[in-house]
């Protein structure tokens, strides 16, 4: 499962909307070993493409240069898809290099509706993912978010149906 | 002569979990070859027929070695190579 906090769910749609229709990218970091999402960090996207989407290397040397420095990892790992549904292509599996990260895509094709989804994708082999926003856990449930994704075997949450259709923020 | 190279998590299997290993060589190519030769496989995820991996992302301190010669950008003692896979994708 992924917890992240509204604010930066809502930056990562807004991101989205204001680059559509290039995909959008960019990632959250995050205090190593904690599964925390806290720093949000948009990138550019170096191929300012409607279809296709990467990190200029420079700057993504500098920004895993920081993480190093202050002891972070990246914790989300989000781009947009902007004439497609919300799910790993076969070339966002045959590249995710982070394993640890949750791979968030986020569909622009409806200009109404944007749709968020989280995926873990280790060794080729996608897992949907239930994400939760700060603040819908009732108090004494879950408060620290550390149901970590390795607590929900795969095939719990089939339909993917937490985070299909969103309301647009 | 110690030349060392940073890897990212997803090659820290070649490199028994270590976060950086060290080499030598005078090219980038004879680092990556020396640096195979106590972690094997590691080349092979760096480089192909085209020379570096069109979506591996290597730096010699700092700077992006596709703009030093690639394979062939000189290294020396005291440097500092780094691995990074990019992040991309597609619609497809």
């Amino acid at each position: 499962m992924l917890t992240l906090p509204g604010a930066l769910r809502a930056a990562i749609i807004a991101h989205a909307r204001a680059d559509h229709p290039d995909e959008a990218c960019g990632l959250i970091a995050g205090p190593e070993g904690t599964d925390q999402p806290q720093r949000y960090i948009p990138m550019t996207n170096a191929a300012r493409s409607p279809t296709f989407h990467e990190y200029d290397p420079a700057e993504q040397l500098k920004v895993w240069n920081e993480m190093e420095r202050r002891g972070e990892e990246p914790v989300v790992i989000y781009h947009s898809h902007t004439a497609t549904e919300a799910y790993p292509s076969r070339t966002d599996i045959a590249l995710a290099g982070e394993p640890g990260a949750h791979y968030v895509i986020v569909s622009t094709r409806d200009p109404e509706q944007a749709e968020f989804r989280s995926f873990r994708i280790v060794d080729g082999t996608v897992t949907e993912e239930e994400v939760r926003t700060a603040g819908d856990d009732p108090p004494g449930d879950d408060l620290a978010g550390d149901d970590l994704a390795g607590d929900d075997p795969a095939g719990d949450d089939p339909a993917g149906d937490d985070g299909v259709a969103v309301p647009e923020e | 002569m110690a030349i060392e190279v940073r890897i990212p998590t997803i090659l820290r299997n070649y490199t028994g979990g270590a976060k950086s290993v060290e080499g030598s060589g005078s090219t980038l190519a004879s680092l990556i070859a020396d640096v195979d030769s106590r972690h094997s496989g590691l080349a092979e995820r760096l480089v192909d027929d085209g020379g570096l991996r069109r979506f591996v992302n290597v730096y010699l301190n700092d700077e992006d070695v596709r703009f030093l010669g690639g394979l062939e950008a000189p290294v020396k003692d005291g440097d500092t190579v780094t691995v990074l896979p990019a992040v991309a994708g597609g619609q497809s």
